[in-house]
């Protein structure tokens, strides 16, 4: 945009007029409830600004501040049942009930907490730190006597007059006063709001627009009175009174903090929300929290874990009631050396059941080694981790855009593993929502020679692949891009039409025509790069970029728009040269998905007024001229061939226009656009329709929707793994199938089941004058169809046979009524891939709610633009693309690929990966505290159950924090079972995700009966190896201190190997943790016992003095270390030997070194649990068959 | 278990494709962050598993046989006396037995040496039932004070015996109230033998633990006398047979050294044991044993650890021997 002012006064002509606009509809609300702001314009220090006392422009989106960091976390740590019972523990730990002291149960839950609340203050900070730079930014802001300066953004106050330059961000919402333009427009990027790209303009009121100078602002005041802040960013309602005068104002004057001003050079504006008022902070919600299955069922294990320990510290308490009852027999003491005469409560005999409720307390504290305190804040560090390796994935980088994978949450790592159904998006998802225009059908002609990657892909499920033709046709491909650099979005190549050609065309006139409208009727904004001179240029959706370029290359350059005319370079066919021509533009009707349509009035040189339209077919061909569907046959012929072909199509008609025609329309649009009533848009589309009819036909125009690199290979992966795919489109039915056809979902062969509304029999209910019984009868006409579908299904579930479902909208809304969905639902699962399409975002988020409730099954959702963020958000996990549709997907998604095809690697290797990790992590979590636990309570049965420790306090306590944990965290990040090759070569592998078997129920309490086994076989060898003889050469017996340090030798030897043992990964990393866990033992032990006795207790000089030098010692802890592991050993050896899971055949595989012998690799994928319907693979093995 | 450092070679060399060039430091991060460190990549093939199998039983059943054998080198001499030792007519009442101070105490025993035992032969007192790890019991005690004697005079966690007629206790506590105190003479032939009873404590706790210039004081002066009483002249220090009980067991059957005689016994010697059975266990129905044993490298006499290593090792090589013939049998 040059940006020179232009004398024409623009609001007389162009589509919004602002001038003497009525109060009609919701203005009448101002001043009430609702609606009851009152901002004094430029004035904001007065007394009645301050009586209102509106927030300052600080924004925080922190959790935190410094004065509730501790409380609000400390509070979200102890909500977790887990951490609140050790605080409880650590609370009850200074009374005499505690059996060990409070200092070393209290180190080990502020170590834990200290963790998470560390973790905690470093995300907040990292915000804050966005906050301070966010709020410190500067913006002019008008001081008094027409002098700006800069101020920072947290210091404006509402009723600030601020004037902001080009490309910079709005600090609040304003309302717009004038800019740099006379007519006071500017446009407007709204990225940061809702990911649209595209510019958007704004108009300030006439009565305001005259401001250019900032010495306007010496006197100017005015009174605003709007609407109370909310966070619906399409609507505002308000008025300004200035002087006398009052003036609505809507969001055509309302510039929301966070988009950018673009393409003007300056704007002045009053604030009228700050801070957290503005639109966009209320629209901040918090995503919704996500859990995943894995961390659910760990909750039970916990409760479980918690109801064995109330078990143990029932029965220890029983036995200890009894044993206290019967130490005072009739006033003879049993055991005096007790003193049960002369006690305290906790050891009574004469009230022997509050000593054991007390005991029970104790108990309680004791056995609490059985829950593990560290295990989420472990599974929480685990998880950052885990998220690093997916964000770094060098093959999950995006070269060209310079996009790497992100991981927003990291608490759905694992959830990656377990996938059922994946939904997806089909625009810049599955396709790259780039358009290429590729094919045009003008006046009954087909021009365009390019073979669409659907057609090839038809071609070759049709089997008739004609090798030399496509050989030809890629040296062809290669050829012309030698030629000339491609363009992208054009991919046009026919001869006839290219370098000017069409001039020697039959009808060149149409053909001027055609290529005409297509540089004129869009929305596409001109950007000259000044040093090449080259036209780039800014359209709404791709669609409309490759119309503007198609024409351009074709000889018709658009170059320039202004608000009232849009320039061109182009091609005169009488003078054979280029030409500069002017169009005066008078109004664009926008398009919308109900008009499915957009037009342009344009008056030429010549002053001849032309309407140019173009739009879907269905709504077009009804509104031509009866004396212009010369072509309509051919034409439509082609529509469906390119329809066919997976293309998008477009008609294209023009009309001209009479000067009194024009000026009716004029008159009426005008007033419609500047009603402010609800009913705006019908008015305005009634209008419009009145126009834009009779109008003549030119041809068509067909643009591909190109697939994006790699998709077919990856569903076909998905595929094999087992994964169900849906596709739920907004397009159109035919396009969809063909989609679904060039990425392998549908083939030939199968039997389609489609669902439509489009049957003829429908279509005559549709015109029935009963809305009510035309509904009731849709709906019985789709739940008859999915009877027949249910039906066709029993039939094929002994063939064979796939069945794909085709369902669309309209069908659809029905299909999810509550009593029809579960038979829907039914049909679809049992089909081997669903397309919905024309299906709305919410009609995305209910299909995607209805596969997670109804099957409880994982579900994927991927999407890439605005209507699938509420698909994304219902999903158990939602991915998005960061593609170029904004980043509206991306940020409400989970994780953010850039392309889909690093959903395969994402789900078969990360996804599996993290899986296996973190429920082998879990698992073993439970083993070593079940096997640590366990030691503690059968040694109870050994001590009267008093509640005396086996182990000094401090072995007690660090036991979860140092000696166990770094193993197990390793175990977390790095295990791998196979390496990410063959998670790719084998995608069934993926089916252990699915089917949980790697944290079933039965591992999980074969885990935890491996404790149990561990810690039995610990305590009783070691008893019975150290009881009663002499421990060492010199004589000496072993005492409670031996015997304790003795034992967890053992427990930490064999809790550590046995990780060493499960584990199929080792690194120097694992080496190192396991083994230096060990060595870290006896180096503590060492440390520990040499320090003061006071300190140390019964760990003084144990190791040095009495373990280190005796022999049993080392025998001891070697026997039970081996004879603990053999039973798992063991098993683990025949399991793998007679019973593999699916990850142990891998593994053998790789082993035997038969990775490169194909037939045996088909043998172990032959092992599949669930049939592969879908995918190429899918399509070769049917054909084998055949 | 095969080391497979080169199975990641595919995607690490597609790593440092990427310009990483100065340092190991960079090629091992990178390493790190996509996940192709080289590993070790065990896999329990058959062969490894019998041949770990086996490798077990070879080494533990040699184990278990030389531990088996100095097991059952140690020559051991159990005499239960508390039964015995309590006169015919207090048969029916023990306790009242043990309580009656006018009662002598004193009691005979007869052993007979079957083998030749080489000294130091050690002389143990072994009680059955007694729960000294009771956490009443254990917690019973003043570190502090064993170590500085009345100048450290928080003694709350020794009670009900922390203190008496307002004077505290040296030592405090249930442990050092309920000393044991039977004794033993051991006459061989006609002479007396030496019994050492220096150096049965561990030397951190006489040297660290308990004071070397703390006595004493106002110890079993109570209404109620629990066990031993302790002579108030020799420090707590030196006071071997204290030391050694406040060592609390882990177990409610236990032996303590009593000392040592360090003299050979020869085969058919017959050794008469005079004691003094003060020691009350017939309260709470506990057993007294009187016990003599040599040691061997690996303590005292007790052949569990032997057995198990051999039966150990021995389903080891069954282990190894079924899944071979299981191996065979069904091949993959």
């Amino acid at each position: 945009m040059a940006g020179g002012r232009r004398k024409q006064r623009f609001s007389r002509i162009h589509a919004f007029s602002c001038g003497k606009a009525s109060f009609k509809g919701d203005h009448s609300l101002i001043g009430g409830p609702g609606f009851s702001r009152v901002i004094y314009c430029n004035d904001p220090e007065s007394f009645e600004a301050g009586v209102h006392n509106y927030d300052s422009n600080y924004v925080r989106t922190t959790k935190y501040t410094l004065a509730t960091f501790f409380p609000k976390s400390l509070f979200e740590q102890f909500r977790r049942v887990a951490n609140f019972y050790f605080l409880i523990c650590a609370i009850l730990s200074f009374t005499p009930l505690s059996p060990y002291t409070a200092v070393s149960n209290v180190v080990p839950l502020v170590v834990v907490i200290g963790a998470t609340m560390g973790k905690e203050l470093i995300e907040d900070w990292r915000r804050k730190r966005q906050d301070i730079e966010m709020n410190n930014r500067k913006v002019k802001v008008h001081s008094a006597d027409g002098v700006f300066h800069h101020t920072k953004w947290m210091d404006l106050k509402v009723g600030d007059i601020v004037k902001v330059e080009k490309d910079e961000f709005f600090p609040a919402d304003l309302i717009l006063l004038s800019s740099s333009y006379e007519e006071a427009v500017c446009y407007v990027e709204t990225m940061n709001l809702d990911g649209e790209t595209n510019l958007k303009l704004k108009q300030a009121l006439d009565a305001t627009s005259n401001l250019h100078e900032d010495s306007s602002f010496r006197d100017f005041r005015t009174l605003i009175r709007c609407e109370d802040p909310n966070a619906n960013l399409y609507s505002f309602i308000g008025n300004m009174e200035l002087g006398e005068q009052q003036y609505p104002l809507s969001p055509q004057q309302l510039l929301l903090r966070d988009s950018k001003l673009r393409n003007t050079d300056y704007i002045y504006g009053v604030v009228i929300f700050t801070g957290h008022d503005t639109k966009v902070m209320q629209n901040s919600m918090a995503p919704p929290s996500k859990r995943s299955k894995i961390e659910r069922r760990t909750d039970k294990i916990i409760y479980f874990l918690f109801f064995i320990l109330v078990l143990m510290s029932f029965i220890g308490s029983i036995f200890f009631g009894i044993a206290t009852r019967e130490d005072l027999d009739n006033g003879r003491m049993k055991r005096w050396y007790l003193r049960p005469d002369n006690t305290t409560v906790y050891y009574d005999p004469k009230r022997a059941p509050a000593a054991a409720v007390l005991h029970f307390l104790t108990a309680l504290m004791l056995y609490s080694y059985l829950i593990p305190i560290s295990l989420y804040v472990s599974i929480e560090i685990v998880k950052v981790l885990q998220s690093i390796f997916i964000n770094q994935d060098l093959n999950m980088y995006y070269e060209e855009a310079d996009k790497p994978a992100r991981a927003r949450t990291s608490n759905l790592n694992e959830e990656l593993g377990q996938v059922d159904t994946i939904l997806s998006d089909k625009t810049g998802t599955l396709t790259c929502n780039s358009m290429e225009f590729i094919k045009c059908s003008v006046a009954g002609t087909s021009y365009g020679r390019g073979v669409t990657e659907v057609e090839r892909a038809m071609a070759k499920r049709k089997g008739s692949p004609l090798p030399q033709e496509e050989i030809e046709e890629e040296a062809h491909v290669e050829e012309q891009t030698e030629q000339k650099p491609s363009i992208k979005g054009f991919n046009f190549v026919d001869e006839r039409i290219t370098n000017g050609h069409w001039v020697n065309e039959p009808r060149a006139d149409v053909i001027h025509k055609f290529l005409r409208l297509l540089a004129i009727c869009h929305t596409a904004i001109p950007e000259i790069d000044e040093e090449s001179g080259r036209v780039t240029y800014e359209a709404e959706s791709p669609d409309e970029a490759a119309f503007v370029i198609a024409a351009r290359e074709l000889g018709f350059e658009f170059y320039e728009r202004t608000q009232t005319s849009i320039s061109l370079h182009e091609l005169d066919p009488v003078a054979g040269r280029t030409v500069k021509r002017n169009y005066q533009l008078l109004h664009i009707i926008e398009f919308s998905s109900s008009r499915k349509r957009m037009s342009v009035i344009v008056r030429n040189e010549e002053g001849k007024l032309l309407l140019l339209c173009k739009g879907a077919d269905s709504v077009m061909f009804e509104r031509l001229a009866k004396d212009g569907r010369e072509f309509e046959e051919q034409t439509k012929e082609h529509i469906n061939e390119y329809a066919d072909a997976g293309l998008r199509t477009l008609v294209l008609a023009y009309r001209e226009l009479d000067e009194e025609e024009y000026s009716e329309f004029n008159r009426e649009f005008t007033e419609a656009k500047n009603s402010v009533s609800s009913d705006r848009e019908e008015m305005i589309e009634e209008v419009a329709a009145k126009t834009e009819r009779d109008l003549i036909l030119l041809g068509a125009t067909a643009v591909e929707d190109k697939l994006q690199n790699g998709v077919p290979e990856c569903i076909d992966k998905l595929a094999q793994a087992g994964i169900k795919i849906w596709v739920l489109t907004g397009d159109k039915m035919e396009t969809a199938i063909n989609i679904g056809f060039a990425c392998s979902l549908l083939r030939q062969g199968m039997k389609q089941v489609t669902i439509s509304s489009e049957t003829p029999e429908n279509k005559a209910l549709q015109k029935m004058e009963d809305k009510d019984a035309a509904a009731a009868a849709s709906k019985a006409s789709v739940l008859r169809q999915i009877s027949e579908g249910k039906e066709l299904l029993t039939a094929s579930s002994e063939s064979p046979e796939a069945l794909a479902l085709i369902i669309d909208g309209n069908s659809l809304a029905y299909a999810l009524h509550d009593d029809v969905k579960d038979k829907f639902l039914e049909l679809a699962v049992g089909c081997a891939s669903v397309i919905c399409c024309r299906s709305s975002p919410k009609q995305k988020a209910l299909v995607t709610r209805l596969v997670k409730t109804k099957t409880g099954n994982t579900t994927l959702a991927i999407g890439d633009g605005a209507n699938d963020v509420g698909m994304l958000q219902e999903a158990d996990i939602g991915v998005g693309i960061s593609g170029v549709e904004g980043m509206q997907a991306v940020m409400s998604s989970d994780f953010a690929i850039a392309q889909f095809r690093y959903l395969e690697r994402l789900l078969l290797v990360h996804g599996h990966w993290c899986y296996r990790r973190i429920s082998s992590m879990i698992c073993y979590f439970f083993y070593k505290n079940i096997a640590f636990g366990f030691t503690l309570f059968f040694y109870e049965a050994y001590a009267s159950f008093s509640g005396q420790p086996a182990y000094n306090d401090w072995f007690l306590s660090l036991y979860n924090v140092f000696f166990t944990s770094l193993p197990v965290i390793a175990l977390g990040v790095f295990d791998q079972d196979v390496s990410a090759r063959f998670c790719l070569k084998f995608p069934l592998l993926y089916q252990e995700g699915v089917q949980n078997v790697l944290f079933s129920w039965l591992r999980i309490f074969g885990w935890a009966f491996n404790g149990v086994l561990s810690a039995t076989l610990i305590f009783f060898f070691s008893i019975s190896a150290m009881e009663h003889q002499a421990f060492n050469k010199g004589g000496k017996v072993a005492g409670l201190e031996i015997l304790g340090a003795t034992m967890y030798t053992c427990v930490v030897w064999v809790v550590n190997c046995q990780m060493a043992l499960s584990i199929s990964y080792f690194t120097y990393i694992q080496h190192l943790f396991i083994w230096g866990g060990i060595v870290f033992w006896y180096i503590f032990l060492m440390a520990y016992g040499a320090i003061d006795p006071n300190i140390s207790t019964t760990a003084y000089k144990v190791f040095i003095e009495a373990c280190a030098p005796a022999a049993s010692y080392w025998l001891i802890t070697f026997f039970v270390l081996i004879s603990s592991l053999l039973p798992y050993f063991t098993y683990s050896a025949i399991q793998m030997r007679f019973f593999p899971l699916y990850h142990q055949m891998i593994q053998w595989i790789r082993s035997d070194g038969q990775t490169e012998d194909p037939e045996y690799c088909h043998m172990v994928r032959q092992r599949s649990l669930r049939p592969t319907t879908v995918g190429y693979t899918a399509r070769f093995s049917k054909r084998e068959r055949r | 278990m095969d080391v497979d450092g080169g199975s990641t070679s595919s995607d690490s060399t597609r790593v440092r494709s990427i310009p990483i060039r100065s340092g190991q430091c960079k090629a091992f991060l990178s390493q790190f962050k996509q996940q192709s460190l080289p590993a070790c990549k065990p896999v329990l093939t058959p062969a490894w598993v019998i041949a770990i199998h086996l490798l077990l039983g070879f080494v533990f059943i040699p184990i278990g046989l030389v531990t088996l054998h100095a097991s059952r080198g140690v020559l051991e001499i159990v005499d239960r006396y508390d039964a015995d030792c309590v006169p015919e007519e207090f048969k029916g009442n023990k306790v009242s037995y043990i309580k009656d101070t006018s009662v002598p105490k004193n009691c005979t025993r007869i052993l007979k040496v079957h083998k030749y035992m080489k000294a130091p032969i050690y002389i143990y007192y072994q009680l059955d039932n007694y729960y000294q790890n009771h956490r009443r019991y254990v917690k019973s005690r003043s570190d502090q004070q064993l170590l500085h004697g009345l100048k450290y005079n928080d003694t709350s966690s020794c009670k009900p015996e922390e203190s008496n007629n307002g004077l505290p206790i040296v030592p405090c506590g249930l442990i050092a109230w309920s000393l044991f105190n039977d004794t033993y003479t051991f006459i061989h032939g006609t002479a007396e033998l030496r019994v050492n009873r220096k150096n049965i404590a561990w030397k951190s706790d006489r040297d660290h633990k308990f004071g070397k210039h703390v006595y004493p004081f106002n110890f079993q002066n109570g209404t109620l006398i629990g066990g031993g009483k302790l002579d108030p002249n020799i420090p707590l220090g030196d006071q071997e047979d204290l030391i050694v009980w406040m060592r609390t067991s882990a177990l409610p059957s236990f032996r303590k050294i009593y000392g040592r005689i360090e003299e050979d016994l020869e085969a058919d010697d017959v050794i008469v044991v005079h004691l003094m059975n003060n020691y009350n266990t017939y309260s709470f129905g506990g057993k007294k044993k009187l016990v003599i044993s040599t040691s061997s490298w690996l303590g005292g006499r007790n052949d569990f650890l032997g057995v198990a290593y051999i039966f150990v090792g021995s389903s080891a090589v069954i282990l190894s021997l079924v899944f071979l013939l299981l191996h065979v049998k069904n091949p993959r």
